[in-house]
């Protein structure tokens, strides 16, 4: 593993779909059972004969060139048939393969949740332990909001989801959530490298925009470990994927108050690194916890619970956080936005610790 | 066939002597369908089975007092007590597992069979589903995949004429299920599931197809379960004494012993020897059940997730 500080100097940027397409290129070079599966992953690979090939290579464009290097046999376009391949997915990660599967948004996980639930999770233990399951789910989340001009609107209430909290209460799941392009490919590759199921949450907006250096060679962010991305030393921001920016975001406006904010970045929501979120707190004794997802049994509201069960002695006040709210996502850029929580929301928070300054 | 009908039957005795084996769905009458598809697989083919899976996993070579210490919760069971009978697994046979989610089974099959053509392994999957999984979604998107790719996987329903107590000709409106195979552009064929020479037949034909590149097949097994669903289930809430009785009358063992013994290929002494052998098999499965250590209250927390082994980062 590298560092992050190590890399700040690296001769080359990549944005957060570029970091995960050379992750990827990079584990499908040293290990020949990786495939890479799901919709228009390659786009148009029935029609190398008219010439079309590698016709879009999913939201992020992480899958961008892969048929070309690796070919249609290890690059898969698949139906729409999320329920059928994922399941294809998991047969083949029993039976010797190491399937990348991309859920093109997590939005449709309901068409193929069973294979994730039932299925992927709990086989390793349910069959006493005697398979392994190196299947990685790749999907991409969340609104646009903040940035309505990237896209002149949002995609509404069924592609634009967060849904961390119906993978993670799964036991036996990994799930991660990188919010750079350094972390996106050092989370991916140690999520193929990994021999059991791990999903990765890809948001769209940092696919879009997180652009930052990143090592040519292969590396890996571990599973399981938060990052303090910023020190501090009145208050914990936890962030979780985009939020991260945000809370990043909010502690720079804070600076010029006199309040100085330490962020934690979450990186993997299960196993949750307790330790990393607890030990921040012993310092700040405040914590806010940051979630692009709706609170209801969310992320926001077990981490706070955890925090307030095992920290409780160091806390000088209420833990607070800052969500979406409990309603779909809507559709107009401005609803969206007003959905979304930004910095405001966070600062606000924080005031409600000190007022406006320390 | 005689030994899926002796564990079954014994497990039923268990069952209704208050032994707590949990939930099992007897495959007593369907035998000749898991013996004649695995009869035409080699050990390095891939199963992938339905709830009612017992019959399968003998079929394949899974050993029956693993499978009753399964049965038992014991720590020496196929799953070491973590399964039970819906979740019977033995990766080494080559069976990927009895999956009571009715469908699933079908598109992990192909997974496998995606598996060997990337890999190149020249292995074949089967797999069993019920005519109650031919409603399911996932078949249908497993078997256009399996379809589209050319994969080596052998659909096998099993059509015992009841998913649970919904009878087939009130949920299925094709008059074959065989005949959807046409959908994916698969042969399809139905045959007699209680004629274990058939089943063989037609599987041996589609295994060799697979082999070759071919791609899919469905085969539709007639056949009929002599039980309820599961063990708590009374058919006389949805099927008559009388239809039951006929259905016996063409049980698959019985056929298959006058065949032998009409062709000389096995004597009455033989086939009486066969079952005392099974007989003391399923004896010693059911006392090596008993016998075996239960799991310990820390194995509650082991196997949540894949270990990493040493060094692989």
């Amino acid at each position: 593993m590298i560092s992050a500080g190590t890399i700040a100097a690296a001769a080359r940027e990549l944005n957060f779909g570029q970091a995960i397409n050379e992750a990827i290129r990079l584990e499908m070079r040293r290990d020949p059972t990786i495939v890479v599966m799901g919709e228009d992953v390659a786009g148009g690979a029935g029609r190398v004969h008219l010439g079309f090939v590698d016709a879009w290579g999913g939201p992020l464009r992480a899958t961008r060139g892969l048929i070309t290097e690796f070919g249609p046999q290890r690059v898969l376009d698949t139906p729409i048939a999320e329920m059928g391949f994922l399941g294809a997915g998991v047969g083949a990660a029993m039976s010797g393969l190491r399937p990348i599967v991309e859920i093109m948004f997590v939005d449709l996980i309901g068409c193929c949740y069973d294979q994730i639930m039932n299925q992927a999770a709990k086989m390793h233990y349910m069959m006493g332990g005697q398979i392994d399951l190196p299947l990685v789910i790749r999907t991409a989340y969340g609104t646009r909001g903040g940035d309505n001009r990237t896209y002149g609107g949002g995609a509404g209430a069924q592609h634009s989801q967060t849904l961390y909290s119906v993978l993670a209460h799964i036991p036996g799941l990994k799930v991660v959530v990188p919010s750079t392009a350094y972390n996106a490919k050092g989370l991916t590759i140690a999520a193929i490298r990994d021999n059991g199921p791990v999903v990765i949450l890809e948001h769209k907006f940092l696919g879009l925009k997180a652009k930052g250096p990143v090592p040519e060679g292969g590396y890996t962010v571990p599973i399981g470990r938060a990052e303090i991305v910023r020190s501090g030393h009145d208050v914990t921001l936890c962030g979780i994927g985009r939020m991260t920016h945000i809370c990043l975001e909010a502690a720079n406006s804070l600076l010029s108050e006199g309040i100085d904010a330490e962020v934690v970045d979450v990186l993997t929501l299960s196993p949750l690194d307790e330790s990393t979120i607890l030990e921040s707190v012993s310092r700040t004794h405040r914590l806010i916890v940051v979630d692009e997802d709706t609170p209801t049994a969310s992320m926001a509201r077990d981490i706070a619970a955890r925090v307030a069960d095992k920290g409780f002695d160091y806390l000088d006040a209420p833990i607070k956080t800052v969500t979406a709210p409990d309603t779909p996502v809507p559709f107009a850029a401005v609803l969206e936005a007003h959905y979304t929580p930004g910095p405001e929301q966070v600062i606000s928070a924080v005031h409600s610790f000190f007022g406006t300054g320390v | 066939m005689t030994l899926i009908r002796e564990f079954e039957e014994r497990l039923k005795w268990l069952v209704e002597t208050g032994v707590p084996v949990g939930a099992v769905h007897y495959y007593t009458g369907q035998e000749a369908c898991a013996v004649g598809v695995c009869a035409a697989l080699e050990p390095t083919d891939w199963i992938a089975s339905t709830h009612r899976g017992h019959g399968h996993c003998i079929a394949k070579g899974v050993e029956v007092h693993r499978m009753m210490a399964e049965l038992y919760g014991k720590s020496t069971g196929t799953n070491r007590g973590k399964g039970g009978s819906m979740h019977i697994t033995d990766i080494r046979t080559g069976m990927l597992g009895v999956n009571p989610i009715v469908g699933m089974g079908v598109t992990h099959a192909v997974g496998a069979a995606l598996s060997a053509k990337v890999r190149q392994t020249r292995q074949a999957a089967a797999t069993f589903f019920g005519e109650g999984a031919a409603s399911i979604g996932a078949v249908h998107e497993a078997m256009n995949l399996a379809a589209i790719w050319k994969l080596p996987v052998i659909f096998v329903c099993e059509n015992n004429g009841y998913a649970q107590s919904t009878p087939v000709e009130y949920a299925v409106v094709v008059p074959r299920i065989a005949e959807r195979a046409a959908a994916y552009c698969m042969p399809g064929v139905t045959v007699d599931g209680q004629d274990v020479l058939a089943v063989w037949g037609a599987t041996a034909a589609a295994v060799d197809r697979a082999r070759a590149g071919g791609g899919p097949s469905l085969i539709e097994c007639m056949t009929y379960r002599y039980y309820g669903h599961h063990q708590g289930d009374d058919t006389r809430r949805y099927r008559t004494k009388e239809e039951e009785s006929e259905a016996r009358s063409r049980d698959c063992i019985e056929r298959f012993r006058k065949q032998m013994l009409a062709m000389g290929t096995l004597s009455q002494e033989e086939t009486a020897l066969i079952d005392v052998k099974n007989k003391d098999k399923i004896d010693e499965a059911v006392a090596f059940a008993v016998a075996s250590p239960l799991p310990q209250p820390g194995d509650l927390l082991t196997d949540v997730y894949v270990s990493q082994p040493e060094g692989r980062e």
